[in-house]
């Protein structure tokens, strides 16, 4: 880090650059198994309930037990649509957590951990930071067990921000209702008196940071961005989920599982993710909205089928939750190295498209859209998601999720004992891969009596049937190449969203979850007196290659910020526009790039030219 | 019928299977379109194209896992598998395990002809060990499948063996195996006369012993088991076992409940429900 560059640390001018605003982060840092996530998630659902937005971050190993994991999490008077460093507040439940995490939190910040931790308080004193030691297992015993002690330390951190007691109670109260009214009263007895504890505590008194509870703001939803792609897909009349578990895709088989009878999807855990793609291309065959949700692993393998779906026509919702590769890599954290990947992924020629939404809402209409696109150009469609967009939990009002954002649309799609479609026959025979000036060709769903066919993975003629032919070939493949032309033509993609000013001196350019880093990124960079603009894409494939040159026309300076090491974006974006990025901001240890480290890396990709 | 002709040799045991299926299905009452045959890769895997049905042609070993996913969408489909001794027991494997102990609604019809043929004459997960192929010139190393006990051992509630040299009997094998509430195995021995000059008709046509003729009790298990071991100079054919006890996967699919998901709107989340969804993230 640079000696000026310090000035674009995100928490800077904390708490608040106006009196009456927040901007707090906390981290909660402990052994796996400790409940450290659940206490995290806890802590966020009390403070969005007290009216704040949240953005929270859990950052753990794959491991079940032992290891230090941690939660960030983020609370402020304004959304946000990023984690921010550095931290205010290490609730810390084990003395490894503060080492760990001493170093690199805010000036002032305060370190909340057990009296009983053999810990060397003039150290910590000494980095600058504010030694508060609480007996939270005591307290704990006192009323029960030590396994209370998440709840007394909750409850302390609660206390020294004077963040209202009966928020955190509301949640003490829901997260153990199952356990049994003994234990909610326990847990209760636990979190009031480590919270007077803290109104006590002589520290306290020295500590800037406050969250009061916020009256009168309307209620936000808390969601991963894992949840805001079901909902999307749910909308979007999705009926048919089939995957294998694997992180950080897991949550959607889960939650779409979880909601299955009521709503009455069939969800299907399968064998493998070569099933898992089979099975949603067979249901997409019979004419339910099919999707299969996957990391890099799992979409390596699906590959074939994606090309079994492309010669097929058949329709079929693809996710690939992105997470650090190659091989198993770095299975619970992110990465955004697969996008050359889908881009080309199966053998041979055929079209797709690929979105790669940016943030929840974003995620939440993709979804939608994905399964209109699937059915109405009969192709594989994948949606690019990653660990940070599918993990990191963000409040959300309600409206925001508008399902009438995009009505279901199927196309030349004919449900059994619909009217005919006009381009349906010729002389007299239905034929499912007719040669059509839009490449689309009439799907009648299987049922049909006026409609027998076959679908081969084979090259076929119109009617289906198996053939090398030349002209049918090449007729063929024209077809189904079409469609992407058709998309382009008809406005289904999208050109890069621009934030910030209209004209800049350095465009951050942009793609998927980095999209919040990014666009806070711009308000760090104007701080520091450097006029900033972002260009962001959401949809990849086809690629809407004049409103993207039309946008980049208008850079003067840009700088390609991405999760991955060798520039994907960056090289894509010089094949499909032949433009060439000054700069490259990228980040490919694992961890989500962070706004401040975006705004450093931007001056220093551009640094002399700019101001 | 379809007008595509067969690009099978002549002589080829596909033949009579596509006659047998034809047969059963049209005894058995069922339309074009109330059919969905789906296949895998190879000479035989090509028979969907042969017909009057609603066909998908998957990838080599895929069949399974399409056809499962297709007859969860569509209940109201009979779904049909075809596929070779290398797709079902070899590359597909896992899935057939798994579809074994899962007990979905299909009629699963193995081209079992002990050789891989459309790629020329390499060995298969049923060739007989010390089988000189292409690929085995010192002979094949593995012991075969023995596709009948390893579907007994992995709960597929109908089993059974058919002969390509017997089209009346094998239809009415598939016949039985359409009426079957669950998955239903026929492994069908089907001389491939180009490429293995072994198991010949007349090779198989020495050694096979009907069950029925044996005396075999289909719902006996332990009989079945013991049955099942005989392959050589005695290769039974005829229904193994079969167990109508066992409900077929998509009978106890939660998510079936409220009919076949092709019959459902796709905006059909009234505005109460998709309220209650979002308030359980509030």
């Amino acid at each position: 880090m640079g000696e000026g560059w310090a000035t674009l640390s995100a928490g800077d001018g904390k708490p608040g650059r106006k009196a009456e605003e927040q901007d707090v982060s906390l981290v909660i840092g402990g052994d796996a198994g400790q409940g450290v996530e659940s206490s995290g998630a806890g802590f966020s659902t009390a403070l969005a309930r007290a009216g704040y937005h949240v953005f929270s971050i859990a950052d753990y190993r794959s491991r079940i037990r032992g290891g230090h994991n941690f939660y960030q999490i983020r609370a402020a008077t304004r959304p946000v649509a990023s984690h921010l460093d550095p931290p205010a507040l290490l609730l810390a439940l084990t003395a490894e957590s503060v080492e760990l995490h001493l170093e690199n939190l805010a000036d002032g910040a305060a370190v909340v951990y057990d009296r009983s931790f053999r810990l060397d308080a003039a150290a910590v004193e000494r980095a600058g930071r504010l030694p508060v030691p609480v007996p939270m297992n005591e307290i704990a015993l006192r009323h029960g067990s030590k396994v209370m002690m998440n709840t007394a330390a909750l409850a302390a951190a609660a206390g020294l921000l004077r963040f209202p007691l009966e928020r955190m109670e509301e949640v003490v109260r829901q997260n153990f209702a199952r356990k049994g009214e003994r234990v909610v009263e326990a847990n209760l007895a636990v979190a009031r008196e480590a919270y007077a504890e803290m109104l006590r505590h002589p520290a306290a008194e020295r500590f800037r940071y406050r969250l009061p509870g916020r009256e009168g703001q309307p209620e936000r939803m808390l969601l991963h961005g894992n949840h805001a792609l079901c909902l999307g897909a749910l909308a979007a009349g999705c009926r048919f989920v089939a995957a294998y578990p694997m992180t950080p895709a897991t949550t959607i088989l889960e939650w779409m599982t979880a909601h299955a009878e009521p709503l009455g999807i069939v969800t299907k855990h399968a064998e493998d993710e070569l099933a898992a793609v089979c099975m949603a291309i067979g249901a997409g065959f019979g004419g339910a909205r099919a999707m299969c949700s996957t990391s890099g692993g799992g979409f390596s393998l699906m590959t074939e089928a994606l090309g079994l779906a492309g010669m097929t026509e058949t329709p079929v919702v693809v996710v690939d939750v992105q997470r650090g590769g190659p091989s198993t890599g770095l299975p619970t954290r992110t990465e955004q190295g697969d996008l050359l990947f889908v881009l080309h992924a199966s053998q041979g020629e055929f079209p797709r498209f690929v979105l790669a939404p940016g943030d929840h809402v974003e995620a939440f209409e993709a979804a939608m859209r994905a399964f209109n696109l699937a059915e109405k150009y009969q192709v594989p469609v994948i949606l690019l998601s990653d660990q940070f967009l599918a993990s990191s939990l963000r409040t959300l009002e309600p409206e925001r999720l508008r399902r009438d954002a995009v009505p279901p649309e199927r196309g030349k799609t004919r449900r059994p004992g619909e009217p005919p479609l006009p381009e349906e026959r010729r002389d007299g025979d239905y034929l499912r891969f007719a040669f059509t000036a839009d490449g689309i060709s009439p799907r009648v769903l299987p049922g049909d009596p006026d409609a027998v066919y076959g679908v081969p993975s084979d090259e076929h003629d119109e009617a289906g049937h198996i053939t090398e032919e030349i002209a049918n070939r090449r007729r063929m493949m024209e077809k189904r190449m079409r469609k992407l032309e058709t998309a382009l033509a008809a406005g289904e993609m999208r050109g890069p969203r621009r934030l910030g000013p209209e004209e800049a001196e350095v465009t951050l350019l942009a793609w998927g979850s980095t999209l919040g880093p990014a666009a806070e990124a711009l308000e760090l960079l104007a701080r520091a007196g450097v006029r900033a603009n972002l260009l962001h894409w959401c949809d990849l494939w086809p690629f809407a290659g004049e409103a993207a040159e039309r946008e980049l026309r208008r850079v003067r300076r840009g700088v390609v910020v991405e999760q991955n090491y060798t520039g994907q974006f960056r090289r894509f974006l010089r094949m499909m526009t032949g433009y060439e990025a000054e700069g490259l901001v990228r980040r490919y240890d694992g961890r989500p790039l962070e706004p401040g480290e975006i705004a450093r890396g931007v001056l220093r990709e551009v640094g002399a030219g700019v101001r | 019928m379809s007008e595509q002709r067969p690009t099978w040799c002549p002589g080829c045991g596909d033949f009579a299977i596509l006659a047998a299926l034809r047969e059963a299905l049209v005894q058995e009452g069922l339309a074009p379109h109330q059919v969905a045959v789906v296949s895998g890769i190879g000479c035989g895997s090509k028979l969907p194209d042969y017909m009057r049905v609603l066909g998908f042609m998957t990838l080599h070993g895929r069949p399974l896992p399409v056809a499962t996913g297709l007859r969860l969408a569509r209940p109201d489909l009979r779904v049909v598998v075809v596929d070779g001794d290398g797709d079902a027991y070899g590359i597909g494997g896992n899935h057939w395990l798994h579809t074994c102990r899962r007990n979905p609604g299909l009629v699963h019809l193995v081209e079992n002809n002990q050789i891989y043929a459309l790629t020329k004459g390499q060995y298969s997960p049923t060739t007989d060990q010390g089988t000189r192929t292409t690929t085995s010139p010192e002979g094949a190393p593995e012991r075969p499948v023995n596709p009948i006990r390893t579907a007994l051992a992995a709960g597929a509630t109908f089993v059974a063996r058919g002969f390509a040299g017997e089209p009346k009997e094998l239809a009415r094998l598939i016949r039985a195996a359409l009426r079957h509430r669950g998955y239903a195995l026929v492994d069908i021995l089907q001389p491939c006369v180009t490429f293995n000059k072994i198991n010949t008709y007349d090779w198989y046509a020495e050694r096979i012993v009907r069950l029925e003729e044996a005396g075999h009790d289909p719902s006996d298990f332990d009989a079945a088991w013991a049955r099942s071991g005989e392959f050589g100079e005695r290769i039974p054919v005829g229904v193994f076992y079969r167990s109508e006890e066992v409900p077929a996967y998509e009978e106890r699919v939660p998510g079936l409940k409220r009919g076949p998901l092709v019959e459902r709107p796709l905006d059909e989340l009234d505005e109460a429900t998709w309220e209650a969804l979002k308030r359980e993230l509030i």
